[in-house]
């Protein structure tokens, strides 16, 4: 009986730290801009877009390539991708509840 | 019992290592708590009666460093990593080492900022900020301090012979923690301190 479970065919062989080297410099070039962006008052109107988009791509970067997403086995990404949009949800609810409902948030607190 | 048959029994019946699983399943748990922690953060920093307030004490340039450090130690785990998969242990050694380093440089960067917040009368007390500042970037850095006690761990068990290139999934377990933790510092950089004129 073959040992090799059937989730294996998913999988790809992980990069090589030439890929891992290209990854981290990139990672440094994006911080690099995302501070440049802060401290430009032109960038004031459209910081927050901005500065989110390259966050996530940061976040990209981590997960597909040091986490090996994007070369595991699939129910890996699934399962991330659930607890990513649960959070993700409950945050949009808070936010929303505290922001424009709740009287606690109308005033300044302590 | 022989390797493979040991092996064997750490498959789930979807093909994948089961404890590989259960830490993407913390991962993903993990996400929700700092979710919380962070959106209780964006709702409550605005609205302290009394300083200071976010704009007067968080530091962007030593805390843009202590981000770029977090950053290079998920590629020296990587590099640790792939080295282990390789069999050759030195360079498993030397990197995850580094790693731990730059985890402990990370602590160290929050433990100045902390100290200086506190002298600037900023403390978990203070104000709505406070608590909510400190409950956020205090629970990650008790996650990176839980990874520089695992990342040792992994170094001495090495050092010991108890670690060797079959043991390669306990550090790509380790690795997937440690690469969580600079990721949720990847949105708490943006969201607590770059967002802190919004």
């Amino acid at each position: 009986m073959s040992a090799e479970p059937h989730g294996h065919a998913h999988e790809h062989a992980h990069p090589g730290p030439a890929t891992y080297a290209k990854v981290a410099g990139l990672l440094t070039f994006i911080t690099a801009l995302e501070v440049w962006v802060f401290y430009m008052p032109a960038m004031r109107p459209v910081l927050v877009p901005v500065l989110a988009v390259m966050s996530a791509i940061k976040f990209s970067l981590v997960v597909m390539f040091y986490m090996h997403l994007k070369f595991d086995h699939p129910a890996f990404t699934r399962v991330l991708l659930g607890g990513v949009f649960i959070a993700f949800g409950v945050f949009l609810w808070l936010l929303a509840l505290f922001t424009f409902s709740h009287p606690m948030t109308n005033g300044p607190l302590v | 019992m022989s390797d493979a048959s040991h092996a064997e029994h750490h498959y789930t019946s979807l093909g994948v290592d089961n404890r590989k699983l259960g830490m993407w399943l913390l991962i993903a748990s993990e996400c929700l708590l700092f979710g919380t922690l962070i959106v209780t953060f964006m709702i409550y920093r605005h609205h302290s009666t009394a300083g200071p307030n976010p704009a007067d004490v968080l530091d962007i340039p030593i805390t843009s460093i202590s981000t770029f450090d977090l950053l290079m130690s998920s590629f020296s785990i990587v590099l640790a990593l792939h080295a282990i998969q390789q069999g050759d242990m030195k360079g498993f050694r030397r990197w995850i080492l580094i790693t731990a380093i730059g985890g402990l440089i990370f602590l160290g960067f929050q433990t100045y900022e902390f100290t200086n917040f506190v002298h600037e009368g900023l403390t978990l007390s203070t104000n709505v900020f406070g608590s909510s500042f400190f409950m956020l970037t205090g629970t990650h850095g008790t996650h990176v301090a839980v990874g520089v006690i695992w990342l040792l761990s992994l170094f001495f068990s090495s050092l010991r012979g108890k670690l060797t290139e079959d043991g390669a999934l306990k550090v790509d377990t380790m690795a997937l923690y440690w690469h969580f933790v600079d990721v949720i510092w990847i949105v708490i950089f943006t969201v607590v301190y770059l967002f802190v004129y919004v």
